[in-house]
């Protein structure tokens, strides 16, 4: 637990605090996102105040099924992550780059300087945005629109007290505590009459931050009461990836049987990418007008499961379901690491909660791996 | 200024709908107008200009032996040809009758059936004729037909992506109603193009545009059992506006 080892980096926030500090940040300019109910589920979007958090809510989730329900108690960050992800709004689904008239005009459409204030980015997240980081910014290639949007990010990370049923960071270390890269991180403590938050500062602005709202540092007690919930929830993980020589394994079996019989149930939808906080895939496409004076690009999100993904002259290359499923997870936990030094996962449990058929992505590498120990045992 | 392409609107066995579609361009209609010479559309006008067409644009699905002469007259007379809807691609929702024949119907429609000549399926244009696009939807998306008219004009391929409803869900931002309230929805096997307007209002897809690429009919179904849906209902889920259309016609017999 060295998140929790150095006391004197604490400080104690009460319910009310966090409405201060969303409107502290407001006041400083920043746009707050942070998680809110709509049309059962819990999404992202920009908030004013602490009173649209899901308080005293959980989700419920299994292979294919979410639900939110009342956990009894007035937790502020009682549940973990919905069909959202922040690359929504670091990497938004549909953006103008440019138009371009007859003449030859062009004008470029910037993002504009919006600061953005993250509230209750969950470990998993934290690790996908580093991911985004390494593949949009990391080379000699920097993604302007993503570049501009994370430049002045303020992030307050929360720490999972209580995994969902799907989540497996645990296993992939990127949870339940959130690792570095926040300006906030907070450890909610709630039950038995008490409800407060344990922040510990991640930098300069964060610690600012605090000082505006004027909160007092955390005593020996709040802190170890929040460390024993993160030690508690280390102990509730139901899922796990088996990360051990996984990239080996991926190339050594690119014709395992597991894949045609996954192509069976994927519906080749696309849906486990869109929701991936790291899938990065855009298309761009080109719209002109009937009178032929302007055109303008646009940059969409795209998938590897799109037939038109893989399309070059006569076809796509990838035509099946099945080599479809196994470009993606062969992306997701190998071949991202030769390409970016990380695995495309983080183990946020999306791809298996909002895939409408289920299909699990621990499961179907564990079946890959059982399915090779068979074959060499015979 | 250049001659303008000239196009022509045909209508089969159809509602209208599609047709209406691009009457329903209000805003547009002057710039199609400039841009193209609206030559024969007899819903919008008896005015006649002779072919050939540069554009045929054809509502409706073939049902009739005069259908199915017409449409290779039709054809002759148009150096593209496009069908518009549900009907014209996939045979429309009176492809139903392809599954028990049109005798029985007609008894219970027609006061004297024997006036009535028609042929036993109701197909898609497709069946009877080489056709250069389809663009699907009951009704058509009038956004995507103007798209494949400026793609036209501009003699590039129109942007019509044959990907899932999910995308779009996804990218305004919806949150699955099949996994978030267990509502049975067509989008993972359907064809994009309306914008995923029925998941917005917490109703499953329809398969308005019918099958995606690719589709996994069979697996959906499966699922739709597993959501509670007896065997009959989740077939009949496929039987709509795009029941006759490859990919989900043949989930009867399949699952």
């Amino acid at each position: 637990m060295g998140e929790f080892r150095d006391q004197s980096d604490y400080y104690l926030l009460d319910p009310p605090h966090i409405d201060e500090l969303i409107s502290v940040l407001r006041g400083l300019g920043y746009s707050v996102i942070g998680p809110i109910v709509r049309e059962g589920a819990i999404v992202y979007d920009e908030i004013e105040s602490a009173s649209q958090l899901p308080v005293g809510l959980r989700d419920r989730q299994r292979p294919g099924y979410y639900r939110l329900e009342e956990r009894g108690d007035k937790a502020f960050f009682g549940f973990v992550v919905g069909p959202h992800s922040w690359k929504r709004f670091l990497y938004p689904p549909r953006f103008k780059l440019f138009t371009v008239s007859r003449k030859g005009e062009v004008t470029t459409h910037n993002v504009g300087g919006k600061k953005m204030a993250f509230i209750g980015v969950r470990g998993c997240e934290l690790a996908a945005i580093q991911v985004l980081d390494k593949v949009l910014m990391g080379g000699p290639y920097v993604d302007p629109v993503y570049s501009t949007m994370r430049r002045d990010l303020f992030i307050v990370a929360v720490n999972c007290t209580e995994p969902g049923e799907n989540c497996f960071c645990l296993s992939v270390g990127t949870g339940p505590e959130v690792g570095s890269g926040y300006d906030l991180s907070l450890t909610e403590v709630v039950g038995d009459g008490i409800h407060y938050f344990v922040a510990k500062v991640g930098s300069s602005a964060g610690k600012s931050l605090l000082e505006r709202i004027g909160v007092r540092r955390a005593t020996g007690d709040e802190v170890s009461e929040a460390a024993a919930r993160m030690e508690k929830s280390r102990t509730l993980f139901r899922k796990s990836l088996d990360v051990t020589g996984l990239k080996d394994l991926l190339y050594r079996n690119l014709e395992s049987p597991v894949y045609a019989e996954v192509a069976e149930r994927c519906l080749a939808c696309a849906n486990c990418t869109l929701v991936c906080p790291t899938c990065f895939c855009t298309t761009v496409e080109e719209v002109t007008t009937l009178s032929g004076n302007v055109a303008e690009r646009w940059r969409r999100w795209d998938s590897c499961f799109n037939a038109d993904f893989s399309y070059i002259h006569g076809g796509p290359i990838r035509s099946s379901r099945l080599s479809r499923y196994r470009q993606w997870i062969a992306h997701k936990l190998a071949t991202w690491i030769d390409q970016f030094g990380v695995m495309g996962c983080v183990g946020c449990g999306r791809c298996i909660t909002w895939c409408p058929v289920g299909i699990d992505i621990t499961e179907e590498a564990a079946k890959i791996r059982q399915r090779e120990l068979e074959v060499s045992a015979t | 200024m250049a001659r303008r392409p000239k196009i022509a609107v045909y209508k089969f066995a159809s509602c209208d709908g599609c047709q209406l579609s691009i009457l329903d361009l209000e805003e547009e209609l002057l710039a199609i107008g400039e841009a193209f010479e609206i030559a024969y559309f007899l819903e919008a006008s008896r005015a006649v200009v002779k072919g050939p067409y540069d554009i045929g644009l054809v509502e409706g699905s073939i049902t009739t032996p005069h259908d199915a002469e017409l449409i290779k007259e039709i054809r002759k007379s148009c150096k593209v040809l496009i069908t518009i809807g549900a009907c014209a691609t996939a045979g429309g929702i009176q492809a139903l009758r392809n599954w028990r024949g049109s005798a029985e119907f007609m008894k219970y429609v027609y006061p004297k059936p024997e006036y009535i000549e028609t042929l036993d399926k109701s197909t898609p244009v497709s069946d009877h004729v080489q056709v250069d696009f389809e663009l699907r939807g009951c009704p058509i998306n009038k956004y995507q037909l103007l798209e494949v008219m400026s793609a036209y004009l501009a003699g590039r391929a129109p942007s019509i992506p044959n990907q899932s409803v999910c995308v779009e869900c996804k990218l305004r931002g919806t949150a699955c109603i099949m996994v978030a309230k267990g509502v049975p929805c067509l989008g993972p096997v359907t064809h994009a193009g309306c914008g995923a307007i029925c998941p917005a209002y917490g109703r499953g897809c329809y398969g308005c545009y019918g099958p995606k690429e690719s589709p996994n009919s069979k697996s959906l179904m499966k699922h739709f059992i597993e959501l509670g849906k007896r065997r009959e209902e989740a077939v009949m889920a496929f039987r709509l506006f795009n029941a006759w259309a490859p990919g989900f016609r043949e989930v009867e017999a399949e699952t």
